[in-house]
């Protein structure tokens, strides 16, 4: 068996927070955004990871690429190490994992031409003249669909989805092996979204690249994705193939979430699993299993202890004893 | 027969800009009964939030609007302030996408919702906290009385929506304009808001205009839907008939752009190209440049919004060609 492309191993971040109202002597509190998170990725795979917001997904995507230290855990980046290295040593590595943002105007300077921005991580990493970078990044906008006599215009010119065209060919111009992509077409009209999610996996194929696929829109994830990994406090509830864990999952908390998408069909009425209440602040989680407090099938031993990831299928994980009870779902009428 | 609850006739909305005059809505007919509920379905630029801002009198400064908008069968479009703030008041109410600039970061909770009935209904400062906090207790907002002295960056995002949503409701509102109201929002907390402007409507009555861009969510939520594109109508008509057997070319296109869980694996149907710009639109029918149909007619001639069943539909195109 191949070794995995990337190997994430008890990754824990954590944030220092000033108390309100503290003395500088007073320790900070700790937020604990992510926990203890652990996962495989091998070349040319798609991990969607998927949760509501504050549930810590885009800062465990920070934290693998590295623009956030781990407080604790290891990130093995094709048998090589990354946590610990110094940033100059990380660089070299830098350049084979690259990212893709929400909002595409923000992530665009404004002030250069789009041949300039798509170049720029050519020139940074890679010792090219003026004219093979704007070659390159013209070819580079062929491949997404833009083309390539616009190369001398600016980012303001462009609708949002053309501007996030220009964000993934920025991104893969390098030819990376991963793309982090974080909420790349939340911010999309309906109609362009699908044009993005078509390109994204039709690069993905095509350059045999890796992807962490992470948004809150769990119909799109699951279009991308080969496996998918489900967050709630910054800790793993469950992770499987896409296909399994959107079909039948088995956490209760996977299972409320995929019941509060909303179907297009106006014929039947879908029956909900209600959520109480709010996510509780990352600050002071909940003790024991951290989803206790909303889950509808919890139990007093619940609030004890963590519960351990369980492996009730290969491949197949769940961070819940009691996921085989069945979840009752109320129909809104 | 009774008036209908809102009538909208023939709505227009121009800007004048630099670039000459826009049309951001044009030629929009829509009813919506007592206690009904009504989506307006669109992309940015769509002109669908412009509408809601000519019914409640909100244009920006360079907007104008034309056509007949009644309220209970009073004429209410271009109304003077003073007589529209009685009526923003007391039939309509708004809520917005984003909660946190539609609320007041200076001023606690109880006092932005009791300033709205000691104004509109002349209630004492106590009474109007006491039914404030009735009203948020009503949208299920835990301990709201403690709340009510809180400011607004001391809520979640879904709590903030659900105090838009209170506050809009205090001076029990026949209709309820709700602009892509979820949004920002969770999809477990979008469940909980959605499910709430249901309570609502049936323990309040309150009629509900949804703007959105979601086709799941109008799925879910609305008896009648009209899609827009580039500020005009393309299609309107029953919810169940517009999502079983769309006979227009861009309804039928949203809805398969629709990325489902329990679709197949391949490629995403897609609508090419981008959104209109308002202020270059063809000659002809707005969504020609991007439609799979398209015709020479369809490029000059725009098509005006004809019956068919119980739905009408602007296209050139025959409707067994559609689905």
């Amino acid at each position: 068996m191949s070794a995995p492309l990337l190997s994430v191993r008890d990754l824990s971040v954590t944030f220092d927070v000033p108390r309100k109202g503290a003395m500088p002597w007073t320790p900070p509190q700790k937020l604990r955004a992510v926990q203890d998170i652990s996962f495989d990725l091998k070349a040319g795979e798609t991990l969607g990871v998927v949760g509501e917001s504050g549930s810590g997904k885009s800062t465990l995507a920070r934290a693998v690429i590295g623009t956030i230290p781990a407080s604790s855990g290891r990130v093995v980046w094709q048998g090589t190490e990354l946590t610990g290295l110094s940033v100059a040593a990380r660089r070299k590595h830098r350049a084979e994992v690259q990212m893709v943002f929400q909002d595409p105007l923000a992530a665009l300077n404004p002030r250069m031409t789009v041949g300039e921005i798509i170049a720029e991580p050519l020139r940074t990493h890679r010792d090219v003249t003026r004219d093979e970078a704007r070659r390159a990044s013209q070819e580079m906008m062929e491949r997404v669909g833009l083309l390539p006599n616009l190369v001398n215009r600016y980012p303001h010119e462009f609708s949002g989805g053309q501007c996030q065209r220009i964000g993934i060919a920025r991104a893969l111009i390098l030819e990376p092996r991963l793309l982090i992509c974080d909420e790349p077409v939340s911010a999309l009209d309906a109609s362009v979204q699908a044009q993005v999610v078509n390109l994204l996996r039709r690069l993905g194929r095509e350059m045999g690249l890796a992807m962490i696929f992470i948004a809150h829109d769990l119909s799109v994830v699951r279009h991308v994705s080969d496996r998918i990994m489900v967050m709630y406090l910054g800790r793993k509830m469950e992770e499987g193939a896409a296909r399994e864990v959107v079909g039948a999952p088995l956490h209760p908390y996977a299972k409320a979430l995929i019941s509060a998408i909303p179907r297009p069909d106006p014929t039947r009425k879908r029956a909900r699993i209600a959520l109480e209440g709010e996510l509780p602040s990352p600050l002071a989680p909940p003790s024991g299993c951290v989803f206790h407090t909303r889950c509808p099938v919890a139990r007093p031993d619940c609030s004890a202890g963590a519960p351990a990831l369980a492996e009730p299928a290969p491949g197949r994980m769940v961070a819940c004893p009691y996921h085989s009870e069945p979840v009752r779902a109320a129909v809104n009428s | 027969m009774a008036d209908p609850l809102l009538q909208v006739t023939d709505l227009r909305v121009t800007f004048e800009t630099n670039d000459g005059p826009v049309q951001a809505v044009n030629g929009l007919s829509m009813s919506l009964e007592a206690g009904g509920t009504l989506a307006v379905v669109g992309e940015s630029g769509s002109g669908k939030s412009q509408m809601a801002f000519a019914i409640m009198g909100l244009l920006a400064r360079n907007g104008r609007a034309e056509g007949s908008v009644r309220l209970e069968g009073r004429e209410v479009l271009n109304l003077p302030s003073a007589e529209l703030n009685r009526i923003r008041a007391q039939s309509i109410a708004m809520v917005f996408q984003d909660p946190m600039t539609s609320l007041n970061p200076y001023m606690r909770v109880g006092t932005q919702m009791a300033e709205v009935l000691e104004l509109h209904k002349g209630l004492s400062r106590r009474d109007a906290l006491a039914e404030s906090a009735r009203m948020l207790d009503a949208v299920r907002i835990p301990d709201a009385r403690g709340r009510l002295s809180q400011y607004p960056h001391e809520f979640s995002g879904g709590m903030r929506q659900r105090v838009m949503i209170a506050m809009a409701l205090l001076c029990r509102p026949k209709l309820l304009i709700a602009d892509e109201p979820t949004t920002a929002l969770d999809v477990t907390v979008q469940a909980q808001i959605m499910d709430l402007l249901e309570d609502v409507r049936t323990e309040f009555g309150t009629a509900l205009l949804l703007i959105t861009h979601d086709m799941a969510l109008v799925a879910e939520s609305c008896d009648r839907t009209v899609v827009m594109y580039g500020g005009r109508v393309m299609e309107q008509g029953p919810t169940r008939a517009l999502f079983e057997a769309p006979s227009h070319p861009y309804t039928a296109g949203l809805l398969s752009a629709v990325p489902r869980l329990d679709g197949d694996d391949s490629e995403l149907a897609v609508i090419p190209g981008d959104p209109p710009d308002m202020s270059r639109l063809p000659p002809g029918c707005p969504f020609a440049p991007r439609c799979p149909l398209v015709m020479e007619t369809c490029r000059e001639v725009r098509p005006v919004l004809e019956e068919l069943g119980d739905v009408r539909r602007a296209c050139h195109a025959e409707p067994r060609a559609v689905a």
